[in-house]
């Protein structure tokens, strides 16, 4: 292999690399596997706002369409431009693509990022960088390789606009990357004919860029390297990929909406939650504008702060309607208030909650399962809601629909709590499919013509076996009519002060949540002969703790597996606890909320769950996983009399 | 306690409206408001102007927030579906309610604690975003419910129950609206229920935010010498410069009225609202007209009430979303869904 040399002057460029915390779980991979085909991490460093981010995700396209398994991580600042970003791609045939800190190959295109980019290279590993300036004698190891390639000098060579240049440096390590890791170009060159069809001069260029990356590489590279790619499945439909699709969990929880009827959205701005009412404006636009009138079957409202969107998605579900918002933490603090109103009224509510780092502000740009206690008790008083918990973009859809039908039967707010790292990056899951025979779960509510039949009409009486008692929409007729109000009622829907009509209403209530833990999506349970304990965890821990599931079995230590997908607990959860005297929960917050939420609403004892928990807020890593479960098996051992 | 006066028999009200219905069903329950608090006034013109009116009570939502002003949508219309929500928060989910069944009529009843301090957010973009409906703002300058703190609309140099001073700024809600872009901004008095019934009938003919903010005296905490919202006070300062009423659809315009003497402007559902009395070069059209008009008048202490400012042409939430007209709520699910092999379809782009 040809190595670019190395310049001398010592400065790439100016400015300080930002500070980064040491980053825990870069471990010795079971797995290991001399040619790393199909098998492997790399990193993109790059430059917030200089289109690297069309770059990437055309690569992780390009290995997916090949049939590979494959994630991408975005990990971007909380800024417009300027700051550094970072994009990791994880290939694994198995399927086994949660985030890791290992690094098979980094692409460092940032200078001030040059020092940690490359100290987070794998021995024997290899950079990729900008050979256009030399870099700084400090920053080179010798147990990387360093591959240079001069983009800017090329791109000023072949490209006319200043503007054009920048973008087009990142356009060409895709070229590069073709070559080096053997992406397979007819692939590329499709997608750029998709994605530029209306645009060809963009299309000219985008394929100049990344034919001038990929010649370079061929001409001075050993091409490809031992760590590579290979196309998989053979046969059209074979490969893992076929009959998968690659999507963002915000946009599958906007199809979700869509799908479920969903009429009125009420938001505010607010990172990561930001892109499901933009993919939700865009599929109404498609899909829910009269062709010829050009009317709207929606009304999508910004509102003024998180306290207004829950109140219109209140006052819209009161009225009938199918009413959503999608918020983060800082929103759900504001929120709390109303969701009180809407639990205690009885009003269906579904609010989507793409979870990142709290408290406060916290790291808007990263992710965390922080709000787990806070929607579980969102609210003054007592008030418990029902919260569904998806693990991956095919979730996000299912859920959000399910949610929906919650929310109405049981005439009550529920969340949906995602999180950064599914909402915003991009999934491989299975095609998502749709039962055209689905008809929404309206619950209980009253005709003109069965209020007729009733001799007289009470809100909140009788209840049904599941707690539910009928409500009535505005506008049916005046027998149907009631007051709804947030203040102390009876069961018939009238102010009271009185202890026992006050609990009446609020016992019944919580017999209606409890009833719901049966209609909330049951927990995944996966057993295994000679488990010595469990794992349980939730939401986007999924694929690292399954990955550190393997891995474990691998050295001799079983466990079995539980995932919850929704509060309250279903009997399964109550079961499985039941069954294991010791469990890990693993969970991405500081506080093990999710171990808290099941001391308090299981049998379950606190000596039985041991706390796994990573919360610095990048992605779970497998290698974190079984870190921790070895070290705390190791010290219950000493703490054992022999 | 204080009781609506139920009408005799001989009442002329008893006759039925155009429903078949007296004044008796546009009522609700019994008022559990101090006896002489101007609350009950101002639900009885609210009464009344819906009997007027002949609107179906079932066809009526009403909605408030927190406070005596905010209980008194249970004193009428008990035909109507009634929210009685949390303080401050009413004009966010009238909006949504709004959004999603625009058949509906949509009264807001609020206080002046309510909307112009907790509220005054909320308050201020449903008038930005010119939801559909009329929104009264029972004015007493303190919170009447946690017993008489100084509101935001009491007036610098007014004077509490125990004789300390106002020294802050008074939010004025009808400056507010008129600076927001209201379509529809009038001012009351809830002991001149001539005046407030007809401009009540106007707003809730408004097709778009109708902001009725109405002097009501809080007989408790703010009726005393030194404070500027009492009955005495106000009836003092009081100067009804604009008089309007409306004309319904149904009605012909006649010949009645000498020509010159009224101004008319037709409202959306083609009823007219008849200006019978503007002062000298007054135009309720004109906006910054009528803001410099109420600025040079109130810095003398009057308080000039009427229904000062309308523009009907203003479009309201749905007309801005090209809402369809079938109310979202009803549409039927097969119109919403775009079904299985559009799923398919579409995946395409995320292959
Ligand atoms: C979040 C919240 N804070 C405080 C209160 C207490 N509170 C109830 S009514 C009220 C003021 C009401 O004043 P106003 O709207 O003027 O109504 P009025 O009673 O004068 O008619 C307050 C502060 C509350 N209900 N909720
Ligand atoms: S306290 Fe004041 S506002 Fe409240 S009911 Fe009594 S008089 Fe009316
Ligand atoms: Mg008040």
């Amino acid at each position: 292999m040809l190595r670019e040399p190395i310049g001398e002057t010592p400065e790439a460029s100016a400015g300080a690399a930002p500070a980064r915390g040491p980053e825990a779980g870069d471990e010795t991979p079971a797995r290991e596997d001399a040619s790393r085909v199909n098998r492997f991490a790399f990193k993109l460093a790059n430059v917030n706002g200089t289109g690297s981010a069309s770059a990437n995700s055309l690569l992780m396209q390009a290995i997916f369409r090949m049939g590979i398994p494959v994630s991408g991580k975005n990990l971007f600042p909380s800024n417009i431009q300027g700051l550094p970003t970072w994009y990791e791609i994880r290939v694994d045939k198995d399927g086994y693509t949660a985030r890791t800190a290992r690094f098979d190959l980094v692409v460092a295109m940032n200078a001030e990022t040059y020092e940690d980019d490359i100290d987070e290279v794998r021995p024997s590993g290899w950079v990729l960088f900008d050979s256009s300036w030399p870099l700084k004698q400090a920053f080179l190891r010798t147990d990387v390789s360093f591959l240079g390639v001069p983009y800017a000098k090329i791109c000023t060579e072949n490209f006319a606009e200043a503007r054009e240049r920048t973008l087009m440096k990142n356009i060409a390590y895709v070229g590069t990357l073709a070559a080096l890791l053997d992406i397979d170009m007819g692939v590329v060159e499709d997608m750029l004919r998709e994605k530029f069809a209306a645009k060809p001069k963009l299309m000219a260029s985008n394929a100049k860029a990344i034919r001038l990356g990929y010649d370079y590489a061929k001409e001075h590279f050993a091409c490809p390297l031992p760590t590579r790619l290979e196309a998989m499945g053979g046969p059209p439909g074979a490969s893992p990929t076929a009959d998968k699709i690659l999507i963002t969990g915000n946009t599958a929880t906007a199809l979700g909406a869509l799908y479920a009827g969903a009429t009125v959205a009420a938001w505010y701005p607010i990172t990561p939650s930001t892109s499901v009412l933009d993919a939700f404006t865009e599929l109404c636009e498609e899909y829910r504008v009269d062709p010829e009138t050009k009317e709207r079957r929606y009304c999508i409202l910004q509102a003024e702060d998180e306290l207004a969107a829950i109140g219109m998605v209140i006052g819209a579900g009161w009225n009938g309607a199918r009413a959503f918002t999608a918020t983060s933490g800082p929103g759900i603090s504001l929120m709390s208030e109303l969701v009180g109103l809407a639990y205690y009224a009885e009003i269906p509510a579904v609010i989507v909650d793409v979870q990142r780092v709290g408290p406060s502000t916290g790291m808007p740009t990263r992710t965390q399962q922080g709000d787990i206690l806070l929607c579980a008790y969102a609210s003054h008083g007592d008030t418990k809601h029902i919260l569904l918990f998806p693990a991956n973009p095919e979730e996000c859809f299912h859920f959000t629909v399910r949610a929906f039908d919650l929310g109405e039967r049981f005439q009550t707010p529920v969340f949906v709590l995602s999180d950064l790292d599914i909402g915003m990056n991009d999934w491989v899951v299975p095609r998502l499919t749709w039962d055209d025979s689905y008809r929404p779960d309206r619950g209980r509510v009253l005709s003109r013509e069965e209020l007729d039949a009733l001799p007289k009409y009470f809100r909140y009486s009788p209840e049904d076996w599941q707690g539910v008692a009928a409500r009535t929409l505005p506008g049916t007729s005046a027998k149907g009519a009631f007051f709804t109000r947030g203040s102390g009622h009876n069961k018939l829907g009238g102010y009271t002060e009185r202890p026992d009509e006050y609990q009446e209403v609020m016992d019944r209530l919580a017999r209606k949540h409890w009833t719901a833990r049966n209609f909330v999506p049951p927990a995944i349970v996966e057993t295994r002969p000679n488990a010595s304990f469990g794992v349980v965890t939730v939401g986007s821990c999924d694929l690292a703790v399954r990955e550190a599931l393997a891995e474990l079995a691998t050295n001799g230590i079983v466990g079995d597996y539980l995932r919850v997908r929704g509060f309250p607990f279903g009997p399964e959860i109550e079961s499985f606890l039941r069954r294991h005297d010791r469990m890990f929960v693993v969970e991405q917050n500081r506080d093990g909320q999710l171990r808290s939420l099941l001391t308090l609403e299981t049998g379950v004892a606190k000596s039985q769950l041991f706390s796994v928990r990573a919360y610095g807020g990048l992605p779970l890593q497998a290698a974190q996983v079984v870190r921790e479960i070895v070290h705390q098996i190791r010290e219950t051992e000493k703490e054992r009399p022999a | 306690m204080s009781y609506i006066k139920k009408p005799s028999a001989r009442n002329p009200s008893l006759r039925p409206n155009a429903l078949g219905l007296t004044v008796r069903d546009y009522e609700g329950a019994m008022s559990t408001l101090c006896a002489g608090c101007g609350h009950d006034s101002i639900t009885a013109a609210i009464t009344r102007a819906f009997y007027e009116l002949d609107v179906a009570p079932h066809m009526v939502a009403k909605l408030s927030g927190i406070g005596c002003s905010s209980k008194t949508p249970t004193y009428f219309l008990s035909g109507a579906h009634g929210f009685n929500s949390a303080h401050g928060r009413m004009p966010a989910i009238l909006t949504g309610a709004s959004a999603a069944n625009r058949d509906l009529i949509y009264i807001g009843v609020s206080g002046d604690g309510d909307s112009l301090s907790i509220g005054l957010g909320q308050m201020s973009h449903a008038i930005r975003r010119n939801v559909d409906a009329l929104y009264v703002l029972e004015n007493n300058g303190v919170y009447g419910l946690t017993k008489g703190q100084f509101s935001a609309s009491a007036d610098p140099g007014s004077r509490s129950k125990h004789g300390e001073p106002n020294t802050q700024q008074a939010i004025d809600p009808v400056l507010l609206a008129l600076s927001l872009g209201a379509t529809f901004v009038a001012r009351s008095f809830s002991g001149d229920k001539g005046q407030l019934v007809p401009i009540v009938k106007a707003g809730l003919r408004h097709r778009g935010f109708a902001l009725v903010d109405v002097i009501s005296p809080c007989v408790t905490f703010n009726d005393h010498e030194g404070s500027t919202k009492s009955y005495r006070y106000t009836r003092g300062h009081q100067e009804p410069i604009v008089e309007a009423d409306l004309v319904p659809p149904a009605a012909e315009i006649t010949a009645e009225y000498a020509a010159g003497a009224a101004v008319d402007v037709r409202m959306h559902d083609g009823g007219i609202v008849r200006f019978t009395k503007i002062p000298e070069g007054y135009d309720p059209g004109d906006r910054d007209a009528v803001v410099a008009y109420l600025r040079a008048h109130q810095s003398t202490g009057a308080i000039p009430t009427g229904l000062l400012y309308l523009d009907p042409s203003g479009s309201e939430m749905h007309a801005a979303n090209r809402t369809v007209a079938t109310p979202l709520a009803q549409l039927p699910y097969e119109s919403l869904c775009p079904g299985a092999a559009a799923l398919d379809a579409l995946q395409r782009a995320y292959r």
